[in-house]
């Protein structure tokens, strides 16, 4: 087989777009229709959930000579468990209010496929270095998505973006955007625009191939 | 301790507050499992029995990490017990109904990673419920989930036999389904007041 | 090429090994973590409790927590409660009031708030919520909107002639029909809120209103610079 070389950036860009954790893998949707209420929440989780997704994978990426194959799904739970717990207090030292808006979600970093599927599908079988850029990389996506998702919520929900008025008062504001309903809608509308987006893709890659489509 | 009765602990968790529509806990498995009927309803079984096992393990362990002062390790011993619980029902599925266990395939260990049991473990500490409290809980959110599960599953079932245009096919349309679903669930606030 | 290998079997010792070694690496970063940032939470929930007291009893100067001792009867108190109970002194370590933290189920989930208890009055005469996660927008309205924030400037909890229960239960009424001061003007789309917070008042009133009223002159206020 040949093998193509995948260059750090491609590990890295990869997460943002190709396989978009939210949008592609369809991976971590709890926490991103839980938390993009508004669009600080949804960044604050994308920033927490980034740290978790570096952290698990450069230790399990560092570890993964240690732990033999029947102890690895125990063993990837454990450590991510343990940097959920080490996010969940860095957010309470920052911030109180912070913390308390984002509640039990941080938490619920820790069933986040997305990171254990992460460490099972790459960190464990890469070194620290490459680990460290798909980890990088997943995060970022993660936190664009939940931003999108967040952005499109805030602004007609409460006709805001982080807090600062955008819409006229005269805008009556579409409350079910900030309810659990509006989340169901804006990961649709959004999934809706990705799946568009890749089907021109690859549309545009087959008539470049001269395949008659 | 907290004062709600035990029947509206139930009818919150499982209709007012419910654990998929309203919390949004629970979600892969949701959009997973919920295009065959068969399939939802032997996922909902099995994620409530869960629930309830969790709920109490979780209610004894929090008596022991108070009694220790350790509320560091909260997370880290809930999710081990999750886990070891899903290992369980695995094993005991396995050997009572192996038709199910071949069934229900990948989304078995996959109820680990279930969110709204962990979620569930959290809420009832956060709330100080007292035993009881706990396990009408865990009965509600269990009785919520598969009654979202199954009508999500009979709702996706008809839509697969019409005609829905490409690119809204699948988690989109799901997706749309859901929102709407949540919607109607909004009406039972104030249930079991 | 496509020849099955065999797995060598991983030693049992090498699994016990891996567990243990993971165990004990997370319990250090998990420990690390803890204490470093113990003292910053610590200090960043304080700050906010202070201010939160000031909001509701802007006279206090220094409070003493206090609960219920083991006969029923008031004790100060240094151990931190989900729900703590504040008597508040001024400059000349006069009782001015009493605080308290209360909390109840509300539409989406619990919400706490704090609220002064004024001696004098009879009367709740302060209210802030500290947590709520209710529906912005609808329920979360019970903070921000005038006529309801207006409720707590003197919200009557006089107690009945044994002074052992509150004379009228708090109670919440649609908006517009507040006839007597010891009922809440709710907050017409925002109900269930309205009437939780209703709820959790009276709950909490008619415990601690008899005991502050018969005990608080009992606790020694402590010298200039209490707490």
């Amino acid at each position: 087989m040949a093998t193509k070389k995948v260059t750090p950036t491609d590990e890295f860009v990869k997460g943002l777009w190709r396989d978009n954790p939210v949008f592609v893998q369809v991976l971590g949707m709890c926490p991103a229709l839980a938390v993009s209420n508004t669009a600080m929440n949804a960044l604050a989780m994308g920033l927490a959930t980034t740290f978790v997704l570096l952290m698990s994978g450069l230790s399990v990426s560092l570890l993964r000579n240690f732990i033999p194959r029947e102890a690895r799904i125990v063993s990837f739970i454990c450590i991510i468990a343990t940097f959920v717990t080490s996010v969940d207090y860095l957010i309470m030292a920052i911030s109180l209010e912070l913390h308390r808006a984002l509640g039990a979600f941080i938490a619920l970093i820790v069933v986040n496929c997305l990171i254990l599927g992460r460490a099972e599908a790459f960190a464990s079988k890469n070194n620290p270095g490459r680990a460290l850029l798909d980890g990088l990389g997943m995060g970022v996506g993660f936190t664009l998505a939940l931003l999108f998702i967040g952005v499109v919520r805030e602004i007609l929900g409460s006709g805001s973006i982080f807090g600062f008025a955008v819409l006229p008062d005269t805008f009556q504001t579409w409350t079910v955007m900030v309810l659990p309903s509006g989340g169901f809608f804006a990961m649709a509308l959004w999934l809706l625009i990705v799946n568009r987006l890749k089907q021109r893709e690859v549309e545009a890659a087959r008539q470049a191939q001269g395949v008659v489509s | 301790m907290n004062d709600a009765s035990h029947w509206s602990i139930f009818l919150n968790a499982a209709l007012v507050n419910n654990f998929v529509l309203a919390y949004f806990l629970g979600i892969c498995p949701f959009f997973g499992v919920s295009s065959k009927l068969e399939t939802a309803v032997r996922m909902g079984g099995a994620v409530s029995f869960v629930m309830l096992v969790a709920s109490v393990c979780a209610f004894a362990i929090n008596l022991l990490l108070d009694l220790v002062n350790a509320p560091y390790l909260r997370i880290i011993s809930y999710i081990m017990v999750i886990s070891s619980t899903v290992q369980l029902v695995e094993m005991l599925m396995k050997k009572l109904s192996p038709a199910t266990f071949r069934a229900m395939g990948i989304y078995l260990p996959l109820i680990t990673t279930n969110c709204a049991i962990l979620g569930l473990a959290l809420f009832q500490t956060n709330r100080g419920y007292g035993f009881t409290q706990a396990v009408m809980y865990s009965l509600g959110a269990g009785a919520g989930f598969a009654l979202a599960l199954v009508l999500m599953a009979g709702v996706r079932e008809t839509l697969e036999l019409n005609a829905v245009p490409d690119l809204v096919k699948g988690t989109a349309a799901a997706l749309v389904v859901a929102g709407i679903l949540s919607m109607g669930f909004m009406g039972f606030a104030g249930l079991g007041r | 090429m496509n020849a099955p290998l065999i797995q060598p079997q991983t030693s049992a010792w090498s699994i016990y090994r891996a567990i243990v070694g993971i165990g004990v690496f997370c319990a250090l970063v998990i420990v690390i973590v803890f204490q470093s940032t113990a003292e910053r939470i610590k200090r960043n929930q304080e700050r906010f409790l202070a201010a939160a007291i000031s909001e509701v009893l802007p006279a206090t100067k220094s409070t003493i927590a206090v609960d219920l001792g083991e006969d029923g009867q008031l004790v100060a108190t240094t151990e931190s409660l989900t729900l703590p109970v504040f008597l508040s002194y001024d400059e000349q370590n006069r009782l001015v009031g009493a605080v308290l933290a209360a909390e109840g189920m509300g539409y989406q989930d619990n919400i706490r708030v704090l609220y002064s208890y004024s001696f004098e009055q009879h009367a709740i005469v302060g209210f802030k919520i500290l947590d709520s996660k209710e529906t912005p927008g609808l329920g979360d309205r019970v903070e921000i909107e005038p006529h309801f924030i207006a409720n707590f400037e003197a919200l009557d909890v006089r107690l009945n002639d044994n002074g052992d229960q509150l004379n009228n239960r708090i109670v919440t009424v649609k908006q517009g029909e507040k006839n007597n001061p010891w009922q809440i003007d709710g907050i017409t789309g925002a109900t269930i809120t309205s009437e939780a917070i209703g709820n959790l008042l009276n709950d909490s009133a008619g415990i601690w209103i008899p005991i502050l009223e018969r005990d608080a002159a009992t606790i020694e206020s402590m010298p200039a610079g209490g707490q």
